[in-house]
């Protein structure tokens, strides 16, 4: 494959602040065993991809243990493979530390590993999303088309101008030329084309962005190069018809996380023999049930014991359910333990959460119960 | 140059278990499922990588392209070293002549060569068709605190089941004063467990010898192991308390996957100080539906549960449909066991299709004894597999005919 990928692992961190408080938005736990950054190296990997610069900024401890040398993903390569790009900052220069807020900022950052690359096109990612796409046919198309660059979009609904799930809208004519960006917020219901946040572009027009954005202090990739650029070059949409979510709030991950348990969405997600979702493997025994466990619509990882009652959730390896206890519209991250007679109800819980027995906790599913990393209860 | 090993392990994987008929038809026994996500061989990788050996000869010859591509560069266990790790050793052409493995002693006597390019000082030879949690530096110690020439690791098992293993009679040190395979009447219960360390020369003199004794069957436990008794060389055994399953049959098998269930198992792979690795794929986690029941079992990613699964334990990615029964029986991978069906008290090799209302299998208590169906099949809709029957393609065409 002629393109290298550029994933972004920091952007937008600040919309799920629980979760991104001690790791990368690419580093989130996500559907019992992956990590949001699962999806789009796995995006990259099944179109071929295999020379990925993952661009980091704060707190990329997590994501350096999750991906480790890349064999995960078949990225431990002597030609290529996974390279982490940490903040470029020299001793001599570290006034400003922008670089990790925009993919313009740290675009100019890893500006010399994009020269140092011969593939003539380019594959930015953030890590926001999931999705399970094609990327080879969107390269094909941009290379077919002749585009400059070809951002994948998905048609939605939008309602309530935006509020609940927020989005860039992407316009274009009835050729895919792109007119116009906009934020969801505020924008009437109705139909719309929602960004992926993935691009294909050729290395030139990238290199060319970073120019402009240094030369002029541009910041934003869509509105500044994309929308400014868009009569001296071919800009497109890619159609993408399958399941897509954009994590904005801890309310989307928690919607999310719980559409897994539509069966087409898991199909359009995890069901795909030639796209599989690849992550770091664990070594985690099966999970045991008991006698006298009920488990109903529920997603299991390894590794877990389940004793008690385990009703439309997501549970992630190491989970402990203790006797006579029920989790319902639960996310229970990896070893969470929960003692005996307790009763959870929308509650999402960090790693090593521990809920001691006979305790009783309920959110609502619009406002789900949030329990930190390590906390006891 | 390659760096000095203290310790050379070398693990005898070329067994074909014809006594586990279908099931190793296409793989070698060391291939074979166990535990949901394991096989049987990833039992000494882990035992060897815990007890701080890392470099590992495996001895291959029956049907191991299932072996060569499960055990790859060793990644999964820690075994993908620059000096050491694990190395496939299949038997090979020689200058002057070309020959398969003839028995375990001979299968070793062809690999001294690669035994020597690490310099060790003892070499534990490891048998690929049991499972156990052992740790081998601690019997390696013993051996060295012993003086001993070699230590065979010693299981007590009953009286009535002794006549099945290799004997030794032991006298108040644990040293070897007798060694009898298989014996008619057994003088005692110190079954041996098939692992041995070796003190190195002492094995190169040996199997030196054995290869030039034409009357030989190049085996340990029959011509090395008593030819070394009989020079009067130190052979001392070495008790193992554990868990230790000779899984060489399906019932041994069934048995062992049985040992896995239950709040106390038996057998856990849970202990996070010892281990088990095996190499996976990334399936996505297993689903269990609204109406799904599961009870006393053990499941693993890429299931889907829609059914009633009790007492039994499931491999990666197999299906269980709505109003379909698994109850007493082992799933290997893949499997998809269609609406309405029932399965007691059976082992289904992977990617077996049950069909729709078929019943494989009989209840536990009234059954004759375990029903096997082979890998790849599609047992047809409303089909009856009977109890202890062993089904392979031969049954699946007569089944499809009477429906």
């Amino acid at each position: 494959m002629n393109a290298i990928g550029i994933i972004f692992s920091s952007i937008n961190e600040k919309s799920i602040h629980e979760l991104t408080k001690e790791r990368t938005m690419a580093s989130v736990p996500f559907g019992c065993r992956y990590r949001l950054i699962d999806f789009a190296l796995s995006n990259m990997v099944n179109a071929g991809i295999t020379h990925i610069g993952l661009i980091t900024h704060y707190n990329y401890q997590s994501l350096m243990d999750h991906i480790g040398t890349g064999k995960d993903w078949d990225l431990a390569r002597r030609h290529g493979g996974i390279k982490l790009l940490p903040p470029y900052i020299t001793a001599f220069s570290n006034a400003t530390n922008t670089i990790g807020s925009t993919w313009l900022g740290a675009l100019v950052n890893v500006r010399d590993f994009l020269n140092g690359c011969k593939e003539e096109y380019v594959v930015l990612s953030d890590c926001d999303s999931v999705c399970n796409l094609d990327l080879d046919a969107m390269i094909q198309q941009h290379i077919s088309l002749g585009s400059d660059v070809t951002l994948a979009v998905k048609r939605v609904y939008i309602a309530d101008g935006g509020h609940h799930r927020s989005v860039t809208v992407i316009d274009s004519d009835e050729n895919g030329m792109i007119t116009g960006v906009a934020d969801s917020a505020g924008r009437p219901s109705g139909y719309a084309d929602a960004s992926l946040k993935l691009v294909v572009a050729n290395k030139k027009y990238i290199e060319n962005a970073i120019n402009l954005a240094t030369a002029y202090g541009y910041s934003d990739f869509y509105k500044d190069v994309i929308l400014r650029g868009k009569d001296a070059s071919d800009c497109r949409i890619y159609r993408y018809e399958n399941y897509f979510a954009t994590l904005r709030s801890l309310n989307d991950y928690f919607s999310c996380s719980m559409d897994l348990l539509d069966p087409e969405i898991r199909r359009s997600l995890f069901g795909l023999r030639s796209r599989p979702v690849l992550t770091k493997v664990r070594n985690s025994a099966p999970s045991s049930y008991v006698n006298g466990s009920v488990v109903r619509n529920s997603l299991i990882a390894d590794g877990c014991v389940i004793e008690g009652t385990v009703e439309n959730s997501i549970i992630f390896r190491g989970v402990k359910v203790g006797k006579n206890t029920t989790v319902k519209n639960c996310i229970l991250m990896q070893d969470t333990i929960t003692g005996d007679n307790a009763y959870l109800n929308c509650v999402i819980t960090e790693k090593n959460v521990v809920i001691r027995e006979g305790r009783v906790l309920s959110g609502h599913e619009t406002m789900p119960f949030f329990i930190e990393k390590n906390a006891i209860v | 140059m390659i760096k000095k090993k203290e310790t050379v392990a070398m693990l005898l994987a070329g067994g074909q278990g014809s006594r586990l008929h279908l099931l190793t038809e296409r793989t070698a026994k060391p291939a074979v499922t166990f535990g949901g996500k394991y096989r049987i061989i990833d039992f000494p990788l882990s035992n060897c990588i815990n007890s701080g050996i890392d470099t590992v000869g495996v001895l291959t010859q029956y049907q191991p392209l299932a072996l060569n591509e499960y055990i790859g560069n060793g990644q999964p266990w820690d075994l993908d070293r620059t000096y050491g790790g694990v190395t496939l050793l299949p038997p090979y052409q020689m200058n002057k002549r070309a020959d398969w493995y003839k028995g375990t002693a001979n299968a070793i006597y062809q690999n001294l060569q690669f035994i020597d390019k690490f310099d060790p000082d003892y070499v534990v030879i490891l048998s690929g068709d049991h499972i156990y949690k052992m740790d081998y530096h601690d019997m390696v110690e013993a051996h060295r605190r012993t003086g001993a020439d070699c230590t065979i690791a010693v299981f007590e098992v009953p009286l009535s089941e002794a006549s099945r293993f290799g004997i030794m009679t032991l006298d108040g040190d644990m040293r070897v004063t007798e060694f009898t395979e298989k014996p008619a009447q057994p003088k005692s219960t110190m079954a041996s467990m098939g692992v041995y360390v070796f003190s190195r020369d002492k094995l190169a003199k040996y199997l030196e010898a054995d290869e030039a004794d034409e009357t030989s069957q190049k085996d340990f436990g029959k011509n090395v192991i008593p030819a070394m008794l009989a020079a009067g060389e130190k052979l001392y055994a070495y008790k193992f308390n554990g868990y230790w399953k000779d899984v060489g049959t399906i019932q041994s098998l069934w048995e062992s996957n049985m040992d896995l269930l239950g709040e106390r198992p038996v057998l856990t792979l849970r202990d996070l100080n010892w281990r088990i690795s095996s190499r996976n794929e990334a399936m996505p986690p297993h689903y269990v539906g609204y109406e799904a029941t599961i009870n006393n079992s053990i499941v693993t990613e890429g299931c889907e549960i829609y059914g009633t699964v009790e007492n039994s334990v499931l491999s990666a990615g197999v299906i269980v449909e709505r109003g379909a029964v698994v109850r007493d029986s082992v799933i290997f991978g893949n499997v998809t066991v269609k609406s309405d069906s029932e399965i007691n008290y059976s082992l289904i090799d992977s990617g077996t299709v049950i069909g729709k209302s078929a019943t494989v299998g009989k209840e536990m208590a009234l059954a004759k004894g375990i029903t096997l169906v082979g890998g790849g099949l599609t047992v047809p809709d409303g089909a009856t597999v009977p109890d202890r029957a062993i089904c392979g393609a031969d049954m699946i065409k007569e089944l499809a005919k009477g429906v």
